[in-house]
Parts: structure tokens; sequence; C-alpha cells
């Protein structure tokens, strides 16, 4: 069984990039949207272009990840194509597991052509990979469980596109990319410890900047169990749908 | 002789939607047996139960009560080992649109772990089988109706299951491509391949089914074989009765009574009351058309209105 699940997570995966992902205007506006909302922050403020890396990085991830994703399963669903799945001799959980590695994947990807870019620019001596690499998956994989979390949560595409913007919109001002969490009024900073972005962003701006302390390994369980629970909820919420 | 080895059992399965007293019973109580290497046929209108059938036996939904073994497993223990064998092709035609035939071929193959060297032959066989060898390279979603159809019962068919669920096959598809597909699924039943055939077409369930359960609101009121179930109202006399329409045209009018007299005798009273002559008179052997009006207590008009319709 364990096998089969195995088996079909992989292809899940596979045929979701091929399918869906790996299309030329996603690859692009993946990388481009991230670069659009900093360059506007960078025209408003010159002098702190490498101190928005770690939350551009955080952004391309967030986007990357989620964006197809929050909308790959509610579209299956609407034309038949998860029933497919459904029918295969795997669990819910590999079915699942097959979607979130589809987004991970491609919003790995993503943020690996801005992480080159970023590189290039201001050099790779400071960074420190082994918190880096891991920090990227973990955030992937976290806002990737949140992509699934939308996907299987509403009926129709639109609603999919609108719940995951209700969730990253506000992340995106509250999760420290743009403005450092502490500096935010205390009920703000509340809520900024409820997003996975606020995680994701402390690990990379300490990977990017070569620092690593308790709280950065405090951050990357974190971030691994947002990623737990939304995966869990998706597919709880996914098995009472299909019941 | 014995009856070969049933491939699916069912004992008393039930599906109800809502709450247990005021909920829809959509499959109430059924309880039949499909043998080895026959095509079983589930006739009944829309809303009968057809598809929820099949969604709890293929796995998608659980039954509410009762019992179900496919291929000698167990459904309620043995699902995802039913699943690997078994082969579901739901009424909409669902593959992806992005992939060609030939990629949506290989990923069925890929999901039920196909061996790696078997694939790309099976897929080529598939194709030529289904006449769409020339369409290999073509994504699914450029595919005509009929082609969709025909690639995804062969996606269905890729992994060699024993046991084939086709939710109202032809439904929407124009009269050449439905024969078609008739042709190949007759050609399964040569395969040893057991098919399990939901359709509201009469016509194509008394052209392909060895055996057919008659579906009436979640209910099977009536399962033998065509010519068992035509035997049942053998006793009766279907009548057909030519009026004089009008202008020089004629109307034709099936009677079916419980003998001749009866029936000649409702014809005349129908043509006596419209005031129209009746210009000819023959008894006629009753088709499958009548049993199901006689046993269903249904007009086959329901059915026809519901070509092109969803099945229930």
């Amino acid at each position: 069984m364990l096998s089969d699940d195995l088996r079909g997570m992989w292809y899940i995966m596979l045929k979701d990039l091929r399918a869906y992902y790996l299309k030329p205007p996603n690859v692009s506006w993946g990388i481009l949207f991230p670069f659009a909302f900093v360059l506007a922050f960078v025209i408003r403020d010159p002098g702190n272009l490498e101190g928005l890396v770690p939350g551009l990085l955080a952004l391309t991830l967030l986007f990357g990840t989620s964006s197809m994703e929050a909308i790959v399963i509610t579209f299956e669903r609407r034309i038949g194509a998860l029933e497919r799945l459904l029918l295969a001799p795997l669990r819910l959980p590999a079915l699942l597991a097959g979607k979130l590695l589809g987004g991970m994947v491609f919003g790995l990807v993503t943020t690996l052509v801005v992480l080159i870019v970023a590189l290039a620019v201001f050099g790779a001596s400071g960074v420190n990979w082994p918190l880096l690499i891991p920090g990227l998956i973990l955030s992937a994989a976290a806002f990737s469980a949140l992509g699934v979390l939308v996907s299987v949560s509403v009926k129709e595409v639109f609603e999919a596109q609108t719940l995951a913007n209700a969730f990253r919109f506000p992340m995106m001002f509250l999760g420290g990319v743009f403005v450092p969490v502490a500096s935010l009024p205390l009920g703000l900073q509340i809520v900024a410890r409820a997003l996975p972005l606020t995680y994701a962003v402390e690990v990379l701006r300490a990977a990017v900047e070569g620092g690593w302390s308790v709280s950065t390994s405090l951050d990357l369980i974190i971030l691994a169990g947002f990623a737990a629970v939304l995966f869990g909820l998706s597919v709880r919420v996914l098995a009472r749908r299909v019941a | 002789m014995p009856d070969p080895v049933p491939v699916i059992e069912v004992a008393e399965l039930t599906k109800r939607y809502g709450p247990p007293d005021s909920g829809l019973l959509a499959v109430d109580h059924i309880s039949f047996q499909v043998r080895q290497g026959e095509v079983f046929g589930f006739l009944g209108p829309n809303g009968a139960g057809k598809t929820t059938t099949i969604h709890m036996l293929a796995g998608l939904s659980q039954p509410t009560a009762g019992q179900a073994c496919m291929l000698g497993l167990d459904r309620a223990r043995d699902l995802p080992q039913i699943k690997k064998r078994i082969g579901v092709v739901p009424e909409a035609s669902n593959l992806y649109d992005e992939l060609t035939a030939f990629g949506n071929l290989v990923f069925s193959m890929q999901l039920y772990g196909v061996p790696r060297g078997e694939r790309t032959p099976r897929a080529e066989e598939l194709l030529a089988r289904f006449r769409l060898a020339d369409r290999r390279d073509i994504p699914f979603g450029k595919l005509s109706r009929g082609m969709k159809r025909a690639l995804t019962i062969a996606a269905a068919l890729a992994h060699r299951p024993a046991l084939l669920f086709l939710d109202e096959p032809t439904t929407g598809l124009d009269v050449i491509s439905a024969r078609n597909l008739r042709q190949m699924i007759a050609g399964l039943r040569q395969e040893g391949v057991t098919v399990f055939l939901t359709t509201h077409y009469l016509e194509e369930a008394e052209r392909l089914c060895d055996r057919i359960a008659l579906l009436v609101r979640g209910q099977i009121v009536a399962l033998d074989t065509v010519d068992g179930l035509k035997a049942r109202v053998q006793e009766a006399a279907a009548v057909e009765v030519t009026l004089d329409g009008g202008r020089g045209g004629t109307e034709t009018r099936r009677m079916v009574g419980e003998d001749v007299a009866c029936g000649v005798r409702a014809a005349l009273a129908e043509a006596e009351r419209e005031g129209r002559r009746v210009l000819a008179v023959n008894t006629v052997r009753p088709t499958l058309e009548d049993a199901f009006v006689q046993l269903t207590g249904l007009s086959a008009d329901v059915m026809r209105a519901e070509k092109g319709g969803k099945g229930g």
C-alpha cells in the first residue's frame, strides 16, 4: 500500500507540473509578480534593496506555491478529473501529498531563479546554506499546504482565488516582508505571529545574513507545524466532501 | 451447470443522503450478483440510483448500509485491492485536457503501477483499438466528444481491469460514435472483462447486456436476461394499432394488455373516443420497452425524454 501511495504521489506531482504549472505564463507570472511588488518599495526607499531580499524570496515562494495550488484541486473537481485520482489505488493523504509536492516544486523553482539573481547582485559569501535550504523547503511546504486547504475548501475556482488572496495579501503586509514585525502595533504583531510568512521571512533573513539562533530553529519547527496542521486539515476537509 | 463465480455480490446495499428520517433514499436495499464475463445492465430513469450504486461500489462514496464483494474481496475491508482491479468510466469524459491522448493513457497506467516497459506498447495498442492512433499526440481537450469518450474508456482499461464500470457510456454522442462505442463494449466480452453498464437507453441495454436490472427509485424491480424480461410480458400481448391520422397520414400506437382481445378493445375504445378510424391491428412480440413499461409502471417516454440528460 505504501508503494502505491508513493508511486501515486510522484506521478500526480509530475502530471500537475506538466499539465498546469510549467506553462510559460505561470513561470513568468510567478517570478515577475513578487519582483513588481519589491520594485514598488525600492522606488520609495532605494537604500534598502539588500534588506528586501529575504522578503522577496518568501513572497516568491508564497505566490509560486499557492497561486496555482489553490485552484488546481477545485478545477479538477469541477471537470471531474479529481474523481480519476480518487478512484486510483492510493489513499487520500497520498493524493493530496502529490498535489502539495507539485506546488512546492514549482514554488521552489521560481524562488531559485530569484535567488540566483539576488546572489549575482549581492554575492553569496554570507549565506548560511544549511539554514537556507530547509528554510526554503519548509516554507514551501507550509505555503503549499495553505494552497491545498484553500482548494479543498471551496467549490468554484473564483472562490479559491478570492479565499487565497484573503490570506495572502494581509500576510504580505504583516509578515515582515516590507515592514519589520517588531515595528507593528502590538495587536498586529500578535496577528503576524499567526501567519506562516512571518516565520518564513525570519528564517530566510537569518539565512541570507548568515545567522542562526534558537529562535530561528524554533521558526523552522513552527513552519513544519504549519505545514502539518494545514495538510491534516486539508485531508479532513476533502475526506468529508467526497464521503 | 453451476453459476459462474460472481464478480460482484451485493446485499442490501443502501445509500441515504441527509438525516435518517427525512433524507433522500437514493439506493434502497438492493441485492444482486454479476457473473464473470457478462455485460450486466443497470437500466433506469434519472435519479433511479444507477450512478450512486457505481460510486458506492467503486469507493467514491460510502454506503449507508449493506455489503458488497467484488472479485472475491470485501469492499469494506479490501477497497485498495479492489481499486487496482477495476476500471471506472464516469458519465462525463474526465481526462486531462492539457495532456495528449497518449499522455493520458500513460498517466493512468502510472497511477495503477503498470510496469514502465509495458506502458508505451499498451497505450499504442489501446489507441489503435479505439481508432485513435492518428490522434496520439493531440491534447484531450481538442478531441471530438466521441473520441473523448473512447479515450476515457481506453484509459479505464489501461491497467487491464477484470471489472469495468461504464456509466451512461453513449449519452450525448452522435449516432455513429455511439454505434462505434457499442461495438467496442461488445468486444470487451470476448476478452473476459466483466462489464457493469448503466444506461437509460432501452435499445442499448437490449443490444449489449446479458442480464438487466431495472432500477426505479433506488429499488430493483426486476432482474433477468433480456429474453427473461420479455418472457415476463409474453403472456400479455402487445398490439400495434394503426389509426387514421387525418390528411392521408397514419399513426401507429402500441398497447400492451393481458391478452390480444384486451389490447384490441383498448385500442378501439381510444379510437372511438378520439373519433378516428382504425386502419389495421397487428399482434407483435413484446420488446424490452414493453417489458420495461409493464414491470416498472413507467412510461418508456420517461427514458426517451432523458436522452442527453444526466444519469441518476
